[in-house]
């Protein structure tokens, strides 16, 4: 293979998906490229149409989507091939791996048996010699203990090896060109790095072209050689990695680079006083034990957490997933049962049953992660942010109530004008804002941030993360930000917790802690989140 | 797996013992009583029969000796058909019903998963609404209209098959009952097997089939097919429980001798134990088929646990 041949041509392809509303133009006219061997970065917000490319180029459009231009592999027209003559290249010379570990596997079947699928199918190789191939890409992805994995399904592996399993199955056939979308999206920061790291391995020994879609510009500049950067359908900006995020010339580009979280909060004094203090805080979910059998599987979530939050500050709880920090935030307000003791203001509210805690609710609110589940599809974004007030100052008249919504409306930044609309027809950003708007209407003194921003393209993030700084300071509220996110935390948290598996490993001023790390787990995190290229660069180790 | 049957059967006699206990007691509670005629019997002749059969001892007597008789495998004698015990008539009717039965729904399984497949497959095309149509067709129509139409044009006007009657179960004879009780089960299950069959295809492990170069045939029935079929299997419990129970309906129409009837003429007749005998059957029905079904769900897929 001759290196720096172009393998892979992408001519103003367009994508339209046709709609009740009538014809989406998902991509307009696009060109792209891919050399033999070649790392290329395709980078957008959600909706750019990125993923559609692919999806096009690989006749994978859903059903009432359509796809004109051109797209050649070495020559060959792959738009409008008969779906026979397709599946002789999709699965062999064209591999692809998705974004969701979880259900890209099929539930119900080994994981022998799908890797051996595609290699039967093109390679024409039987049952056994199939299986000793699987078990061979099983040993190259670093996937520990391969042979018993092999008679493993999807469900009995965690997230990071199941990507591994896909990246083996996408290696099955000796492909020219890996198609990776957002592979590493939603898998924890560690795991991310192992991940990017194995395919970077592997492409070193491989020699096959990527060609990686995401919206982490973190990952583009530690992995890609080109990038394309994407936004509303069409390619904005092309160029070397070195060229785009060192001299971008475009406006979109600049405001993505210009989109990491910034700034920081400087911590309040010793003597501020203590609104929320949570003491030996432990949470163990039960399961099994039903009436028939004895034992009973119990797993300790959150164990002896201790956190003092004074007014003013923002504690941030950092982990990845399983780490217990969502476990502890609902815990500390009473929405779990706990063991420990949590006092606010001087009052133990440990314990208390939904009546007792009714008088505290209004001043202890929660932000949950999914803008899209934790709002109620059926009410107005008006009868949203004031059904708090229903409860919490029932004499007020349906009248001070819409005022208090428009208030809060144009507090989180939105035109009150929308309060009669549903929550479908806002944004994913936006639809935070009306749930911050929601904990925000009733003057609570501490809110408790659940992955606020996870859901939410950079972009969105920095301005939520700027409407909660201000919020901060105009109202002195005291937040606790759970997030997976350092980034994030370190530009608004004043102190910070980092968990794993239920316990605290390290705790400290947030500057302290970014700065000089004592653990090694925190040292790990804060590597593959800020120093990804460092971590590339690493021999890789069996795990994940 | 076999220590999860044990656990499941042995959990099912509790169930069992309060429906028979529910309905033992129900049924003394409707007014009237298995000799109560037109013209009344004479008092004495009355007195004997009621001798006989126990009715003249306490409630919670009666009870103790019907449950008595049941853990030794006697149903009792039937009070109506007074020549024969509930188990010679569920005997005899109980095979009739389950050849019908079954055969229905094997034959609606066939049918209704090809029509619902192919329907999922030409999604909003000609094809598909017309599995549709004819699927609600199948379910709004009752079968008291379906058994009689079908009766009239192929055994009356066309005289092509037997308008009723069993024979001794010849293909003829059965023919026309199987197809009247597998129409709305077809109807079921092509509609559900066309939804879950349009969200497999939807769903991102087809997409990685598909992306993976496997062979369109392979894709749906290796990856698609597998998953669509959960939900038919759960409908199946207690569609089959019914099915193979008999219809009184079909039976009534096409006169042939299952045991559907014996329900609804035994509660009419205040036939005590018979009614028993029906009650018993159908729950033991219901609780086999129920765990016959989650033993095919565990074995579709690997993420069932038995516990």
């Amino acid at each position: 293979m001759n290196s720096g041949e172009r393998i892979f041509d992408i001519r103003n392809i367009r994508v339209t998906f046709d709609t009740p509303d009538g014809p989406v133009k998902a991509v307009r006219g696009v060109d792209m490229h891919v050399n033999a061997g070649e790392t290329v970065a395709v980078v957008g917000e959600s909706g750019s149409g990125k993923s559609q490319i692919m999806m096009a180029t690989m006749g994978l459009l859903a059903s009432n989507g359509r796809a004109e231009g051109s797209v050649t592999y070495r020559g060959q027209e792959l738009i409008g091939l008969p779906r026979e003559r397709l599946n002789r290249i999709r699965g062999a010379k064209i591999t692809m791996i998705f974004q969701e570990p979880m259900t890209s596997l099929d539930p119900l079947y080994t994981i022998e048996r799908q890797i051996s699928e595609p290699i039967m199918v093109h390679g024409g190789l039987s049952a056994s010699a199939a299986r000793k191939k699987a078990l061979e890409l099983l040993k190259l992805v670093h996937i520990p203990d391969p042979e018993r994995r092999l008679k493993s399904y999807p469900h009995e592996l965690s997230g990071g090896q199941r990507q591994r399993v896909m990246i083996a199955m996408a290696l099955a056939n000796d492909p020219d060109l890996l198609i990776a979308d957002e592979p590493t999206t939603a898998l924890d920061v560690t795991i991310q790095a192992e991940i990017l790291r194995l395919l970077a391995e592997l492409q070193k020994k491989l020699g096959m072209a990527i060609l990686f879609i995401t919206h982490d510009l973190r990952i583009v500049e530690a992995f890609a050689s080109r990038v394309y950067v994407m936004q509303k359908g069409e390619v904005v900006e092309e160029g070397t990695t070195d060229d785009i995020f060192h001299r971008p010339t475009k406006a979109y580009t600049k405001m993505l680079l210009a989109a990491e979280p910034e700034g920081s909060k400087s911590p309040v004094s010793a003597g501020t006083p203590i609104l929320l203090d949570a003491n030996k805080v432990s949470v163990t979910f039960s399961s099994g034990g039903g009436f028939f059998s004895r034992s009973a599987f119990e797993l300790k979530a959150v164990q002896d957490v201790t956190l003092t939050l004074r007014a003013g500050q923002t504690i941030g709880i950092v982990g990845e997933s399983g780490s217990g920090k969502s476990t502890l935030g609902r815990a500390i307000l009473q929405l779990l049962p706990s063991e420990g003791r949590v006092v606010y203001q001087g009052v133990p509210i440990q314990g208390l049953d939904r009546a007792g805690m009714r008088p505290y609710r209004r001043n202890l609110q929660m932000v949950f992660q999914d803008p899209y589940g934790s709002l109620s599809p059926r009410m107005t974004v008006g009868e949203i942010i004031t059904e708090g007030l229903l409860v919490h100052e029932p004499t007020l008249s349906a009248r001070e109530r819409e005022e208090a919504a428009i208030k809060a409306l144009e507090e989180v930044g939105l035109d009150p004008i929308m309060r009669n609309r549903f929550p479908h027809e806002f944004s994913g950003g936006q639809r935070q804002r009306i749930a911050i708007a929601r904990a925000v209407v009733l003057k609570p003194t501490v809110i408790v941030l659940d992955e606020p921003t996870s859901a939410l393209d950079r972009s969105v993030q920095k301005q939520i993360i700027n409407l909660l700084r201000r919020l901060q300071e105009s109202y002195g509220l005291s937040y606790i930000f759970i997030s997976h996110d350092l980034a994030v935390v370190k530009a608004l948290a004043d102190y910070t917790i980092v968990m794993k598996t239920g316990r605290v490993v390290e705790q400290g001023p947030t500057e302290e802690v970014f700065r000089d790390p004592k653990s090694d787990y925190t040292r790990a995190l804060m590597r593959a989140a800020f120093n990804l290229k460092e971590v590339l660069k690493r021999p890789t180790e069996a795990h994940a | 797996m076999f220590g999860y049957v044990l656990r499941r059967l042995l959990g099912a006699i509790p169930t069992l013992f309060l429906i028979i206990t529910l309905s033992f007691f129900l049924m003394r509670v409707a007014p009237g009583g298995p000799f109560d005629r037109e013209r009344a019997l004479e008092a004495k002749v009355l007195e004997n029969l009621n001798r006989v059969f126990h009715l003249d001892r306490p409630l919670w007597e009666q009870y103790l000796y019907y449950l008595g008789n049941l853990a030794r495998g006697d149903l009792g004698p039937s009070f109506i058909y007074r020549d024969f015990s509930v188990q010679q008539l569920l005997g005899s009717g109980l095979p009739i019903s389950i050849q019908l039965g079954a055969t229905a729904l094997l034959l609606a399984l066939l049918i209704g998963s090809v029509l619902g497949t192919i329907a999922a497959l030409r999604q909003n095309s000609w094809v598909d609404y017309g599995v549709t149509a004819v699927a609600t067709f199948g379910i709004t129509v009752p079968n008291f209209v379906v058994a009689p139409l079908l009766s009239l044009v192929f055994g009356v006007w066309l005289s092509l098959l037997p308008a009723g009657g069993w024979g001794n179960g010849g293909p003829a004879n059965m023919l026309l009952p199987v197809i009247t009780l597998a129409l709305p089960q077809v109807a079921v299950i092509a509609r559900l097997i066309r939804g879950s069959m349009i969200e497999a295809l939807r769903s991102d492990h087809v997409r990685t089939a598909r992306a993976y170069g496997l062979p369109a045939r392979m894709v749906v029935i290796v990856h698609a097919m597998r998953a669509a079929c959960l939900p038919v299997v759960s409908y199946l419990g207690p569609a089959a429980a019914a099915l193979l129970t008999g219809s009184v309906v079909v039976e009534t129409i096409f006169g042939l001798p299952g045991i559907g009837r014996y329900f609804v003429q035994g509660a009419l007749n205040r036939d005590y134990t018979l009614v028993m005998g029906t009650v018993i059957i159908i729950a033991v029905f219901v609780v086999v088929f129920n765990l016959v079904v989650d033993l095919i769900y565990a074995a579709l897929d690997p993420r069932v646990r038995y516990d």
